[in-house]
């Protein structure tokens, strides 16, 4: 592996993402909606929705009371307003939080692949000296490095804003936990690996970077369906089920990558056209 | 030049689906040589290229260039040759120093010898003051010129020009044309030009292969096609205003006499006569005639006329 040229191909796709605001709009918004904003909005007024006249407690008392045993062990020594916020801040919004790397890395993906093709300039590094494989990786890394990092730094403005917002309630640190320690460092890689996977596969096909990024956007489907387990008390996140989480999604973005790579021959490319 | 051929393909074809784009090329190019590959759109030039390339795989037949084998060898094979394709394909969101010192690293450049090389290629082409701008704003003959430094960032021995001059002006036109005059003569570099500007052909190259729905129907230099193709002779004669009509007249009774035309500014008439042994008896006919003749000049065929010459007779084929 030339890893000076991945290099460079890494260095060309980001100055590339990072100067186009069709992409960089979405990578702005969406982690700052679901980082910042949401944990600082539920943190804060969650407990204030309980104090309002019109709220229903017998219905929120009754929803609490139907969770999964383990996840209300979890909740032990809680008032009804911490509950509210551990359960929103820590539960609800885990799964949500995946949305984010798999975001990114098929926004930057779509662009890359698709993009590229639209814009012409696959050509010209087609008839550089790289291999297939070393064009690949670096374009796989071009998309992986800014999800993970994306993802990360995220994390971290989330635990600072969610904790600073519900500190009067709270008056601790809660998060992160295990399951999102867990949650940020193996599973987050592995969604992103299978949005991105996914964009692959689909880039092959599409024109243009709007096209790839809409159908590759189906592949939150599956992130939005864990969300209304978690939230519905269908499933209850622990460490374990956290692990096997990113096991399932390691081996799905696994399975895409390894059918994206074969989509990505420079004669398969150049016979499509 | 010299007589080591650095690109040598046999009975090279390429099909996509039913289309044929590549038809049983024999082609050899020798070291310093310009070659030009003449045809029109779809003619299979570009393919051509990605296939001597490695880029794309053939059907069927051999090829080397510079010793490898293009399908084997392609990433080895890429680090010698360069190529600047149809458009430009340069990074519009990038620099003209970005995309350059991008591709000087995945070619391979020695890390110590890029910012040098970059700036050399920048000041050669004329892009030194616009170096830091983004390359979407730069004009299309700009954006040629930094496509064709990006093809030379590691100095290549072979170099594939696909319609290097389409959409420019006279003036880059020209630079170009003595750059790649330049690279040949004084570089010893072999260039592989596709072109369908037949008087950019005859001004740059040592030799031309014609190309006609993937299939090369001619191959040499442009005298050697006139020779061999050219049986006609085109003539050119001045007489007086007064005379123009009857020396009309008169050429247009000639069976083997055609495309007739007269100037705007002289009193001079353009013809082709089929075979060269017909001059005499158009001259004997012209004096019978009483049409007086000032200058009588016998032109050489321009590559343009040996260009249509055999498309007319490929169609004429096909009939």
């Amino acid at each position: 592996m030339n890893w000076r040229a991945i290099k460079a191909i890494i260095q060309r796709d980001l100055l590339a993402v990072t100067r186009s605001k069709g992409v960089m709009l979405p990578l702005i918004i969406v982690p700052l909606l679901f980082m910042i904003i949401l944990p600082a909005v539920f943190g804060y007024f969650s407990p204030l929705l309980m104090e309002m006249p019109g709220a229903n407690m017998p219905d929120i008392t009754l929803f609490l009371d139907q969770l999964p045993p383990a996840m209300l062990a979890d909740f032990e020594g809680y008032s009804m307003e911490q509950l509210m916020i551990v359960f929103t801040l820590v539960y609800m919004f885990a799964p949500m939080f995946l949305i984010i790397p798999l975001m990114v890395a098929s926004v930057v993906a779509a662009d890359s692949f698709a993009g590229e093709k639209e814009r012409k300039t696959l050509e010209a590094l087609i008839y550089t000296p790289t291999t297939d494989m070393e064009l690949f990786v670096g374009k796989v890394l071009s998309a992986m490095i800014p999800a993970l990092l994306v993802t990360l730094v995220g994390f971290l403005l989330y635990s600072l804003t969610a904790n600073l917002a519900a500190w009067p309630t709270m008056g601790e640190i809660f998060l992160p936990n295990t399951a999102w320690i867990i949650l940020v460092l193996w599973v987050a890689p592995a969604t992103a690996a299978t949005g991105l996977g996914a964009t692959v596969i689909v880039s092959s096909k599409a024109n243009s970077f709007q096209e790839a990024n809409q159908i590759a956007g189906v592949i939150v489907l599956p992130i939005i369906a864990l969300v209304v387990a978690q939230v519905t008390g269908v499933m209850y996140f622990s460490a374990w089920l956290t692990v096997l989480l990113g096991v399932l999604f390691w081996v799905v973005g696994g399975v895409l990558l390894y059918f994206g790579v074969r989509t990505f021959r420079r004669s398969e490319i150049l016979a499509r056209g | 030049m010299t007589t080591i051929p650095v690109i040598k393909t046999q009975g090279l074809t390429r099909l996509f689906d039913d289309i044929t784009a590549v038809d049983n090329l024999d082609l050899e190019i020798y070291r310093g040589e310009v070659l030009g590959y003449l045809g029109h759109n779809g003619a299979g030039k570009t393919t051509t290229v990605r296939l001597l390339n490695g880029v794309l795989t053939p059907t069927a037949g051999k090829m080397k260039v510079l010793g490898l084998d293009p399908t084997m060898d392609g990433a080895e094979l890429r680090q010698r040759t360069g190529v600047l394709t149809e458009t430009p394909s340069v990074d519009e969101r990038l620099t003209g120093y970005e995309n350059l010192r991008i591709y000087a690293a995945l070619f391979n450049v020695p890390p110590a010898a890029v910012e040098k090389r970059v700036a050399e290629l920048l000041e050669v082409f004329q892009l030194t003051a616009r170096a830091g701008d983004r390359v979407g704003e730069y004009s299309k003959g700009m954006k040629q010129k930094l496509a064709l430094a990006r093809a030379l960032i590691h100095q290549p021995e072979v170099i594939f020009l696909d319609e290097p001059t389409s959409g420019l002006d006279p003036v880059i036109t020209r630079q170009v044309h003595t750059l790649i005059r330049d690279l040949s003569k004084n570089g010893g570099h072999t260039v592989f030009l596709c072109t369908h500007n037949l008087e950019e052909a005859q001004r740059l190259c040592d030799r031309v292969a014609v190309l006609e729905n993937g299939k090369m129907v001619a191959l040499g230099s442009p005298a050697e096609l006139a020779r061999d193709l050219w049986k006609g002779m085109r003539i050119e004669f001045e007489t007086t205003q007064e005379a123009l009509p009857i020396a009309l007249q008169t050429l247009e009774a000639i069976p083997d006499a055609h495309e007739i035309t007269t100037a705007e500014d002289q009193p001079s008439i353009s013809l082709i006569l089929s075979l060269r042994d017909q001059v005499p008896e158009m001259v004997s006919r012209l004096v019978a005639a009483n049409v007086p003749l000032y200058r009588l000049t016998p032109q050489e065929p321009t590559l343009e006329d040996i260009y249509f010459a055999l498309h007319e007779t490929d169609k004429e084929v096909k009939k």
